[in-house]
């Protein structure tokens, strides 16, 4: 049976993971390429690693370190951040990612999901949407959150879908910091549009949020979180092994 | 050595740091030479069946990898690379294939239910089938990474493991020294390098 993964994701600025994180057993807290074995020995599915680099100097770092990462760590990578033209999906695949997110890059230009999924197929192509509420609509918002599209979430989201966005990842702006549980009613309202794999985002604060959301939402097919991981918060094996008495499939931890 | 095929499809650069991580040496080629050479042959392949079928019928290399495999050489093909040995490809068409293995290439949605999605994409555990060598390493139930949407159908005997996704879809084939992986075991974390390196002690002849 298919299983429920579970994702860290490690934002990297200048080659660097931008939230240090100490664990017993990691010499140095800020090297993401530690950090990613770390989270793979401990039963991570996947990883994505967020570029947040403003510098071409930092790019390169980051195109180090990735490939450094799939060396080392044999399970699928995404990337993120920056991704604007064909030209960085290849960029990055190059480098060992399997997966690349866009956001801001396809909402400026949405062909972009087209291009990329006809040269590397609808399997590489993630589509990001940072979505919050307005008025009590989802709107789309761009820049890192910052700047409100005017889209309205879902039929962008669908239309994304339509171009060959392969997977989703909904970040909920509304819940995201505040650990009080995903929001669950605006992944109700993407799996109920799309039938590509989604990916819940923004809000996990402990194990329960994990386990309600794969409980109530059975059309979700993975939980990201950052922070709570990093902060040992939340640990996978022990999440793995809460989900399983719930009867949620999860891939066991060798 | 193993050889990896380079035929213009993909990316290679995570197989063979795979099999640098179980301490093999892996070289990707697209030189007959060195395919002749080789201990092992390895078939990587993503996209479409047709597309990679005549890419690989392009460089030659197609004859290469059916002489060796019939002089009892090892040979792994991975997800597209796995489909490739089939006799036929059904995807955009009917396309041929290496026919190594009995059995074709086909839709998954053929045999699933409706509201499953498709493309069966993440972590889904192993059902044996029957013994191989290729599990030496890894046991029943074990959990792989899968990223496809069509499947190996009408394999019969050949079939060592299934995926359950709605239907029993085909995980892995065994046809005397030719093995197939429909999932990729260079992104499988543990499992997948214990898949290679069952493969990589594999002798000669088997």
């Amino acid at each position: 049976m298919i299983t429920k993964r579970i994702i860290p994701c490690l934002d990297v600025r200048d080659g660097r993971v931008v939230k240090g994180v100490n664990f017993e057993g990691l010499s140095d807290v800020n090297s993401p390429v530690e950090l990613a074995k770390y989270y793979s020995d401990n039963g991570a599915d996947e990883l994505v690693f967020y570029d947040i680099t403003a510098s071409s100097d930092g790019r390169r770092l980051f195109t180090d370190i990735l490939t450094e990462t799939a060396r080392n760590v044999f399970i699928p990578l995404t990337v993120g951040g920056g991704i604007n033209t064909v030209d960085d999906f290849d960029r990055v695949l190059k480098c060992g990612a399997d997966k690349v997110s866009v956001n801001s890059g396809a909402i400026r230009n949405p062909q972009l999901i087209f291009e990329a999924a006809k040269r590397y197929g609808d399997q590489c192509v993630v589509l990001s949407a940072d979505v919050k509420r307005v008025d009590g609509v989802f709107r789309v918002f761009a820049k890192g959150g910052r700047e409100n599209t005017g889209m309205e979430a879902i039929e962008w989201i669908k239309k994304g879908v339509s171009l060959g966005a392969g997977e989703i990842v909904v970040n909920s702006i509304d819940t995201d910091g505040v650990k009080g549980g995903f929001d669950l009613e605006m992944l109700e309202a993407v799996c109920a549009a799309v039938s590509v794999p989604v990916i819940a985002s923004g809000g996990a604060g402990c194990i329960d949020d994990f386990t309600t959301l794969f409980q109530t939402l059975p059309g979700v097919d993975a939980g990201l979180a950052a922070s709570i991981f990093h902060f040992g918060e939340v640990k996978i094996p022990d999440l793995k092994a809460a989900l399983k008495t719930q009867n949620i499939p999860v891939r066991e931890v060798l | 050595m193993i050889a990896i095929v380079d035929y213009g499809v993909g990316n290679l650069f995570s197989l063979k740091s795979s099999f640098a991580a179980v301490g093999a040496e892996a070289i990707v080629t697209g030189d007959a030479a060195v395919l002749r050479a080789a201990d092992k042959i390895l078939l990587p392949g993503v996209g479409a069946f047709g597309d990679a079928a005549d890419k690989l019928r392009a460089t030659g290399l197609d004859k290469v990898v059916v002489e060796q495999a019939k002089a009892g050489k090892p040979l792994l093909g991975i997800c597209l690379g796995m489909q490739l040995l089939f006799e036929k490809g059904y995807e955009y068409g009917e396309h041929e294939g290496l026919g190594l293995v009995p059995g074709s290439v086909k839709p998954i949605a053929d045999v699933i239910p409706a509201g499953l999605k498709i493309p069966h994409i993440g972590w889904n555990g192993l059902i044996f089938k029957r013994e191989s060598p290729l599990f030496r390493n890894i046991k029943n139930g074990d959990c792989v990474y899968f990223v496809h949407s069509f499947f190996a159908a009408d394999c019969g005997e050949s079939v060592i493991a299934t995926a359950e996704y709605g239907a029993e879809l085909t995980a892995a084939v065994q046809n005397g020294n030719v093995f197939g992986c429909q999932f990729h075991p260079e992104k499988s974390g543990e499992v997948g390098l214990n898949i290679l390196r069952a493969f990589c002690e594999m002798e000669v002849g088997v």
